[in-house]
């Protein structure tokens, strides 16, 4: 059976191929190049490079000091960083503040640090209530916050992406860096989420 | 989801998944998003010429549908978005693209063996 889903597939599936013969044919383009990013974003390139960055910041209050400052060029110290991601903003969640990012024109997101976005924050109501209504979002992603805990909205654009650094989790200062990486979600670095809590 | 729908999904097993959630739900989205991305780092063409595309693609559309997002396509706004950046910057035209899409339809019908 044929759906209206399927249907739309097999039309956007004809365009892309009519668009990217045309531009290869025209010496515009190749389909190596197009073959690089595909595979880049969609598999080399993922949250766990902004857990690196998150958990470097939790071990080191310097580089925590630069990644605030300059979250690009802290970010770069790691090797991590490329296209669409040149200026980023670390924001620290506190005890009195929490951070949740949202890009509520289109779907800007930190690519060099999260990899792609979640289908999630790119949906029509993530971007609308997220501004509107944060506490009940955080409240359905699980996260329940404090009265007193203020919560900030950072609306992302295309010159100025986000990254929150999540609050560490208490009972975590042996551990090492890898470690600490694996406990940081990328929920947690969107703001949507908290950072896992140790397994004892 | 339906048995229906298999066909589909075989061809999306090699593609990466992240916590569990596919990047890309149909092999034309990673396409598509390559194609916008290799472009404008090839051509020179900003980031921000595309972004403001696909602000006013997803705006339209969300002023279209109103409150029922059930219909909602995220790349299909981005391919929209490209689409609009390809013409605009004069690197195809419409008659062009059009042309194409009817040969490859056609080629389609008679090679179902393509990939």
């Amino acid at each position: 059976m044929t759906t209206g889903k399927d249907e739309g597939d097999r039309y956007a599936a004809l365009r892309t191929r009519a668009i990217e013969s045309l531009l290869i044919e025209k010496g515009l383009l190749s389909e190596q190049a197009v073959d690089v990013v595909v595979e880049a974003y969609g598999s080399d390139i993922g949250p766990l490079h902004g857990a690196r960055v998150v958990a470097r910041a939790w071990s080191d209050p310097q580089f925590k000091g630069r990644l605030l400052k300059d979250a690009t060029a802290a970010s770069r110290e790691l090797g991590v960083g490329g296209f669409v991601s040149e200026y980023v903003r670390a924001v620290e969640n506190t005890e009195g503040q929490h951070n949740l990012v949202v890009c509520t024109l289109c779907s800007c997101y930190p690519w060099g640090l999260l990899g792609l976005p979640p289908a999630w924050y790119k949906s029509p109501e993530y971007r609308a209530r997220a501004v509107r209504e944060p506490r009940a979002v955080l409240r359905e992603f699980g996260v329940e916050l404090p009265d007193e805990t203020e919560i900030r909205i950072w609306d992302s654009s295309a010159d100025l992406r986000y990254i929150v650094i999540p609050r560490r989790p208490e009972g975590t200062d042996g551990l090492a860096e890898d470690e600490l990486a694996a406990l940081v979600t990328r929920e947690s670095m969107i703001g949507t989420g908290l950072a896992r809590q140790p397994v004892a | 989801m339906s048995s229906a729908v298999d066909p589909a999904i075989s061809g999306l097993e090699g593609l990466p998944r992240r916590n569990g959630e596919l990047v890309f739900t149909a092999p034309w989205q990673a396409r598509a998003f390559g194609v916008a991305v290799a472009l404008c780092e090839r051509q020179g063409i900003g980031w921000a010429a595309f972004r403001s595309r696909l602000i006013e693609e997803i705006g339209t559309w969300e002023r279209e549908h109103g409150a029922d997002a059930s219909g909602w396509d995220y790349y299909e706004r981005w391919l929209a978005s490209l689409e609009r950046l390809v013409l605009d910057f004069g690197l195809v035209d419409g008659a062009e693209v059009e042309a194409r899409v009817a040969r490859i339809a056609h080629a389609d019908v008679h090679d179902h063996d393509h990939d």
